[in-house]
């Protein structure tokens, strides 16, 4: 077999297209992703009732079922429940779901290890709860688990591949495109292999810098 | 009228009764030490008084106003009782300033400038206003009480509550936070320390108070209380400590 990557070239702009589109729902998910966690971590760990009740059972079902069955399910089901949902969409909501569920159990295990003196600190100086979740609790919780969130937020990266499945035109879905039409499956799948490679390690460069300063305060050393 | 009366004051952990009915009025500007075995049930008495823990019977009274309870928000507290540590519990990932700046900020709602300006003068007050930009894992163990010193007095409380606070110093650092409680007495600033440093106890403070299995046994004048106890326990305890 002879390689030949001269035949990707008419495809470039497909391969950029699928690019784009798992970038922008890499970078949106991550950002959304967390963000839900943060709110579902506080609601479970520090309120107890029936909200905390629905958001653990929502963490289990995500946890415990493919993520494939849960694309499908918001793409295929909630049209049927007459929930109009567009692929993309469909696609974000999932990985949304998806990393929130996860990172907000990364979350609370660095919440839990809070030490008791913070707490008791925030609350003498008069914080709520809300207050010093906010303001003491997290940041430290973070800096705690941050290497499992790095692993979690590439993780989903990684996964969203399955969202070619439902048409949504990202990289892989991209690849697919292409080695349908040139019949080059080595090289569309190398080089798409590669480009994963290389935006999984991209994203934990990224993550490492954004952490050493979030979380500058951890390195010791006189001032 | 006394600024602090607490009144039959009773706490149980479970079965465990700790706080036995403590009675104790305490004056502004008084400085008040508070001596005892460990497990006697100091740190729960601090406790109740800001209620970090809530007692199950009796009064507490800061000047005429309730405060225990669900008499004040856990906001006026703040601003009536601070409480530092023994183990300091400074924020980690806050500099000193934000340290100092977080309570005034979030709790009272002060404009930032203000709470920067107050922030500088009680960080002046405990001697840490050259580290205003340092985090704590930067500063020695003294360091880290000054500034948790300073966080509380941030709050303008009326009354400044000291658990062990030098305990957890190595014995070189203990001295330099003595001094900041001292120079807070002379200000007129209203102490309760409980305290294993009998020497500053009886040189600073107005009045100790020794308590025993949960119960205030023995109070009075430096002076007369470590020369002269009256209870055999008391005269045991300073054996021991001395
Ligand atoms: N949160 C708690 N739960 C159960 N027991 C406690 C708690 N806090 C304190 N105690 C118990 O109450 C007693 C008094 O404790 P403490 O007030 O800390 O004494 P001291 O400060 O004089 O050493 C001890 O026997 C201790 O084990
Ligand atoms: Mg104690």
């Amino acid at each position: 077999m002879t390689l030949d990557f001269s035949t990707l070239l008419p495809y470039s702009g497909v391969i950029i297209e699928g690019l784009v589109t798992t970038l922008w729902l890499t970078v949106v998910t991550t950002f959304a992703g967390i963000a839900l966690a943060i709110v579902v971590a506080y609601v479970r760990d520090l309120e107890s009732g029936i909200m905390s009740r629905l958001l653990g059972g929502y963490v289990e079902v995500v946890r415990n079922t493919p993520f494939i069955v849960q694309l499908f399910f918001l793409f295929f089901g909630l049209p049927a429940l007459g929930i109009p949902i567009s692929a993309p969409v469909a696609a974000l909501v999932a990985m949304v779901l998806n990393l929130g569920a996860y990172t907000a159990e990364i979350l609370r295990a660095g919440i839990d290890s809070t030490a008791r003196g913070q707490h008791e600190a925030a609350r003498a100086l008069g914080l709520s709860r809300l207050q010093s979740y906010r303001h003491v609790v997290l940041v430290p919780a973070f800096s705690r688990v941050y290497p499992s969130l790095i692993s979690q937020c590439i993780i989903v990266m990684l996964g969203s591949a399955v969202v070619s499945q439902i048409s949504v035109f990202d990289l892989t879905y991209a690849a697919n495109f292409i080695q349908s039409r040139n019949f080059r499956g080595f090289e569309v799948y190398l080089v798409v292999t590669l480009i994963y490679l290389l935006l999984a390690v991209g994203m934990r460069r990224s993550f490492e810098l954004v952490g050493r300063r979030l979380f500058a305060f951890r390195q010791g050393g006189s001032a | 009228m006394a600024l602090v009366s607490v009144k039959d004051l009773h706490k149980s952990f479970g079965d465990l009764e700790v706080l036995k009915g403590i009675d104790l009025e305490i004056e502004s500007g008084e400085v008040v030490a508070v001596i005892g075995r460990s497990g006697s049930g100091k740190s729960t008495f601090l406790r109740c008084l800001n209620q970090l823990e809530q007692h199950d019977w009796g009064t507490i009274h800061l000047a005429d106003q309730r405060l225990d309870g669900t008499a004040m928000s856990p906001g006026e507290l703040s601003q009536n009782v601070g409480i530092v540590f023994q183990s300091f519990n400074l924020f980690p990932h806050k500099t000193v300033v934000e340290n100092v700046m977080l309570a005034p900020l979030v709790v009272k709602q002060t404009p930032r400038a203000e709470a920067r300006k107050i922030a500088e003068e009680v960080l002046d007050k405990v001697g840490m206003l050259e580290k205003i930009d340092a985090y704590p894992a930067q500063l020695s163990g003294g360091q880290q009480q000054r500034v948790a010193i300073a966080r509380a007095l941030a709050m303008d409380p009326k009354v400044l509550l000291c658990d062990e606070v030098t305990s957890a110093l190595d014995p070189e650092l203990v001295g330099e936070v003595l001094l900041v409680l001292e120079s807070l007495a002379k200000e007129g600033m209203t102490l309760i320390l409980v305290t294993h440093e009998m020497k500053f106890a009886r040189d600073v403070s107005h009045r100790v108070v020794f308590m025993h299995q949960g119960r205030i046994h023995e109070s009075g004048d430096p002076q007369t209380l470590f020369t002269q106890p009256k209870t055999p326990e008391l005269a045991q305890f300073i054996a021991s400590v001395l």
